[in-house]
């Protein structure tokens, strides 16, 4: 049997590493968004 | 700054809803709502990547100064029934955490504001943020109950910073709503303090009511809300807005000021019989969003 505060840990870094994941994802995508928006107003 | 009364538990990872609450979601709304409104009026077009990348680091900037706020005041949050509720005094996170969130966020918006946006823009938003956490939470907010007289430079910076993000420079214009917003805070925020005056008094915040009684701070409110209405309707007289946005922020300014005169004459010393106040409150917070929807939606109905 697990221990409650093992499963409440792994419990927490999962969620905080998939919030991560996916700001990690929206940021790349904002940063391309922004270079190819910036490389429209220079043309 | 004093030791954190509840002990985190700090060998659990926080949650991230905890970081997130560090940053006042709510309060982030009038924030971004004033910065989008800011750049909306500006006269000049704004590619909408670009623009809603400059709203976001506003918002982040906001959230970091709140987090940076709760980390140094996590003593005084401990006192008050009203923020002892936050991660901090809760002990669900521990002060490092949110530091290195706060001092982190405050460098990743700042940086892409500049890389994004413009460095004018940039360089107001870390002065915003600079002067939140030092300026108000740091040096006045203990030492004095002019503390959101001057603090409330640090709120009224967004509309500029929206404003830069789209021209790369400060005219006039945003220079009114910097004011309106500065002349706004201590109405809004003593309304607050009347009716949770007993909290601030347990922490030992010089709030107005606190140090000079109910009397003072009401007609501090009812003073102050004169130049606040003067810079509502300013914009209009210097045809800087057209007539909507004058009649309206004119009507919405009279209101205002009906509410503090209620106010003013109010003699209740308690919570329960503070119901100008809590209206005065309440409306303030709703007069801002419609005195700067209003500026916004002048120029379409000019049109």
């Amino acid at each position: 049997m697990t221990d409650p505060r093992e499963e409440e840990i792994r419990r927490r870094q999962k969620a905080r590493a998939i919030i991560m994941a996916l700001l990690l994802g929206a940021f790349a995508i904002l940063v391309y968004a922004i270079t190819i928006a910036k490389m429209g107003m220079l043309q | 700054m004093t030791t954190v009364t509840a002990t985190p538990d700090t060998a659990l990872p926080a949650d991230w809803r905890d970081l997130l609450a560090l940053t006042k979601p709510r309060v982030m709304s009038l924030v971004v709502f004033t910065a989008l409104c800011g750049m909306l009026a500006a006269p000049a077009a704004v590619h909408p990547v670009l623009g809603f990348t400059a709203i976001l680091c506003i918002a982040l900037g906001a959230g970091a100064a709140a987090a940076l706020n709760m980390w140094y005041e996590a003593d005084l949050d401990a006192l008050m029934k009203r923020t002892a509720g936050r991660p901090l005094p809760a002990g669900r996170l521990d002060r490092q955490t949110a530091l290195h969130f706060g001092v982190g966020l405050a460098f990743f918006s700042v940086l892409l504001m500049g890389l994004a946006a413009n460095w004018l823009a940039a360089a107001i938003l870390a002065v915003s943020i600079l002067f939140y956490v030092l300026v108000y939470t740091i040096w006045l907010k203990r030492r004095t109950p002019q503390n959101i007289v001057i603090g409330g430079a640090a709120g009224a910076f967004p509309p500029v910073i929206g404003w830069a993000a789209a021209t790369g420079d400060v005219t006039l214009l945003p220079v009114l709503l910097f004011t309106l917003i500065f002349l706004w805070t201590p109405p809004h925020f003593w309304a607050l303090s009347l009716f949770v005056r007993s909290d601030y008094a347990a922490a030992g915040v010089p709030m107005l009511p606190v140090v000079s009684g109910a009397k003072a701070t009401r007609q501090q409110i009812a003073l102050y809300t004169l130049p606040m209405a003067a810079a509502a309707v300013a914009p209009w007289p210097l045809g800087l807005a057209g007539a909507f946005y004058g009649v309206a922020a004119a009507a919405l300014s009279l209101f205002f000021l009906a509410l503090a005169l209620r106010v003013l004459a109010n003699r209740a010393a308690e919570p329960a019989g503070m119901k100008p106040e809590k209206q005065l409150f309440a409306y303030s917070i709703f007069y801002l969003f419609a005195v700067f929807g209003a500026l916004v939606v002048d120029p379409w109905i000019a049109a």
